[in-house]
């Protein structure tokens, strides 16, 4: 069946699947750079691959409006892997045999990477990636990522979150963790669930579903029986919305209530999800925007996000990483003047680049380097950061139930 | 030890569900046990009636006031494909796979006109809730259910008492026969089919004021409703919603008692004891 799907999708969708982006530019000359990446342009996870299309086309045009990468103009090669990690696979394989580019960049969401970095790894190719979500498992030394999650962020970020909380005038004494099994949300919520025992939180409930799961009516009525001073909900995409509808059928409102990785337009619109908690490594406001070419990247975003009709036109997590991955590459090309895998990953290990979500590194295990992630929150209808300070948006602080 | 609300309430969440799985399955198990056609495009159009009713609700237009477009429109679309179907005779199992290959069509059609991002109904159904002894009704469940009981059993009263019914269930039992005694199949079969197109429109109507939208959530029903389709026995109007509420309580009490994880093995391992302990159950 899924053959047929693939073959009926690739027919139907064929001028979608391999799209040729960037022009040469009066300031770039010679054969194009051909870098080659896969992204999920449909199936289950488009929704949030469409933002990294979208941000990779802005900074290719932004290059070749430029000096491209050495002089030359810069040609994407972005092929649909269907959310599959298998398709994946093959089309990084062709990617280096058959379009024969120069540079890979790497596909959206954790399984897709896996399987490139295997890819990668064979042909000793360099791959830079934005959305890996278990650093633990990226074991190739040429994989560079720019999500900035840290090494052990499932110990560091939710001692991050339980930090934001306790700096609150009543922190919470008791938690619920509900999760999806969705691999890359799972292990945070289970170190979560392990860094609440240290820190002396009283867990109330906890809950696993299955990922896909779409009926959450009795995960919230049992929420609501265990009456928790913290909700912490493994979420992805669109899970904590859901769970969020369902409290709202029973009348229910969590008081604390954190989402690990939300669909950030969905959220932010519903009004059940005021005061709800997130991760993010970026947000529309100031530090972040003081960060080079942050501000600029925001209004393209918002321009070429409206015109693809997005619902939700907001920089936040997935565009800025996406948007350090391209910063990253080009810092790397241009400081070593040079296309060559092995001398940019070398370089890469041994210096840090600057990017919109503040400075990278990459010389800690499995080359990542600090936890930047940081806590945002839904206030007024949009998503302000408010721990840690340094990182809060102008005036903002962490609001309480 | 869950209290009884908890319990209750959790019961009350599988009924509603499992009336979307009825609304859901009702076109699937007559086109499949008449018509013989297991027709997965219905999947699709119920996704593309939830996105026209967003559409058109965006528009200003009262959700439910949409079904008056909506299922006309479907009915036409459905007759289309019967006749398609018709003219190029295509076996049951062709069926599925030419089906199939529509849905993937009408997926990549709602991607390219609503992208593939979440689309969210927000209207004024969706605030309204009924408290009753501790429990709450919300409105858009309980017109799903309002919906999946009037329209199954309107459609088990055609089958049994209509001329149209009749002659519907004899041609499906043996097309000559039926033909001989002048039942006109070709007309009967544009009809029905017309009729579950707009049954998936309704159905699509009932998903958009519960749930977000996006077009790969397509597959995330099939096999649930499936199985539903199965369990209550194809060809019959009040076999998915038996089943399908059947199907949604077992759910909703796993996940109320045990891990949530489990539940999506409910509906799979009922399906699997049912077609070991009745074998020739169609």
């Amino acid at each position: 069946m899924s053959i047929i799907r693939s073959a009926i999708a690739a027919a139907a969708l064929s001028s979608a699947l391999i799209l040729a982006v960037g022009t040469a530019d009066a300031a770039t000359s010679g054969t194009p750079v051909r870098v080659g990446s896969t992204l999920a342009l449909t199936g289950p996870l488009a929704s949030t691959a469409l933002v990294h299309q979208i941000v990779g086309e802005i900074y290719v045009d932004q290059l070749n409006r430029g000096n491209g990468l050495l002089g030359r103009p810069v040609e994407w090669i972005v092929k649909d892997d269907q959310s599959k990690p298998e398709l994946a696979r093959t089309l990084y394989e062709q990617l280096i045999t058959v379009d024969k580019v120069d540079l890979l960049m790497g596909p959206y969401a954790t399984g897709a990477i896996l399987s490139a970095m295997g890819v990668a790894q064979r042909y000793n190719k360099l791959l830079i990636h934005h959305t890996f979500g278990i650093p633990s498992l990226a074991k190739y030394d040429a994989q560079f990522p720019t999500w900035s999650l840290g090494a052990d962020p499932a110990t560091t970020f939710p001692n991050t979150v339980f930090d934001a909380l306790a700096a609150t005038t009543k922190p919470p004494k008791t938690i619920a963790i509900v999760t999806s099994k969705f691999p890359s949300v799972n292990f945070m919520s289970l170190g979560a669930r392990e860094v609440a025992k240290k820190r002396g939180l009283q867990e109330v409930l906890f809950l696993e579903w299955e990922f896909g799961n779409r009926e959450f009516g009795p995960i919230a009525a049992r929420i609501k029986d265990a009456n928790p001073d913290l909700l912490w909900v493994g979420a992805i995409g669109l899970e904590g919305n859901q769970l969020l509808d369902a409290a709202k059928k029973i009348d229910y409102a969590p008081k604390f209530h954190f989402y690990m990785y939300p669909a950030p337009g969905p959220m932010v619109q519903a009004p059940e999800a005021k005061n709800a908690l997130a991760a993010t490594i970026f947000e529309e406001h100031p530090p972040f925007l003081n960060n080079p070419g942050a501000a600029e990247f925001v209004k393209a975003f918002r321009e070429r996000a409206t015109k693809a009709a997005l619902p939700y036109t907001g920089v936040e997590t997935q565009a800025a990483a996406s948007f350090s991955a391209w910063q990253v590459l080009e810092a790397a090309v241009n400081a070593t003047r040079s296309l060559d895998d092995k001398v940019l990953a070398e370089w890469l290990r041994k210096n840090r680049v600057d990017t919109i979500q503040g400075k990278l590194r990459f010389d800690g295990p499995s080359n990542y380097g600090d936890d930047l992630m940081r806590v945002k929150q839904v206030q007024n209808g949009r998503w302000v950061t408010v721990w840690p300070k340094e990182a809060a948006a102008p005036g903002a602080t962490l609001v309480g139930p | 030890m869950p209290s009884a609300t908890l319990i209750a309430q959790s019961v009350l969440s599988g009924i509603f569900v499992g009336a979307l799985y009825a609304v859901l399955g009702l076109g699937l198990t007559l086109s499949w046990g008449i018509l013989r056609q297991i027709n997965l495009a219905y999947f699709a159009l119920t996704f593309l009636g939830a996105y026209l009713c967003y559409q058109l609700a965006a528009g200003g237009m009262d959700p439910l006031a949409t079904l008056l477009v909506i299922v006309p429109a479907f009915f036409g679309v459905g007759m289309a494909i019967q006749w398609v179907f018709a003219r190029f005779r295509v076996s049951p199992f062709n069926s599925l796979l030419v089906t199939f290959g529509l849905t993937v069509i009408v997926e990549s059609v709602i991607q390219w006109i609503w992208t593939a991002d979440f689309r969210r109904l927000e209207s004024s159904y969706g605030d309204v809730r009924f408290r009753l002894a501790g429990l709450y009704f919300p409105l858009p469940e309980l017109l799903t259910l309002a919906l999946a009981v009037a329209l199954s059993l309107a459609l088990w009263a055609v089958l049994r008492f209509t001329d149209l019914g009749r002659g519907l269930r004899a041609a499906a039992e043996d097309g000559s026969i039926a033909s001989a005694f002048g039942v006109n199949q070709r007309v009967n079969a544009l009809v029905l089919s017309g009729v579950c197109a707009a049954l998936s429109g309704v159905a699509g109507v009932c998903l958009a004021l519960s749930y977000t939208l996006a077009p790969a959530q397509i597959y995330g029903w099939i096999g649930v409703v499936f199985a539903a389709v199965m369990l209550g026995g194809v060809g019959r109007p009040l076999g998915p919603l038996i089943a399908g509420i059947v199907i949604g309580v077992s759910e909703a009490l796993t996940m109320a008692l045990t891990a949530p994880s489990w539940a999506p093995l409910v509906s799979f391992a009922l399906l699997i004891v049912v077609l070991l302990l009745r074998p020739g159950r169609e």
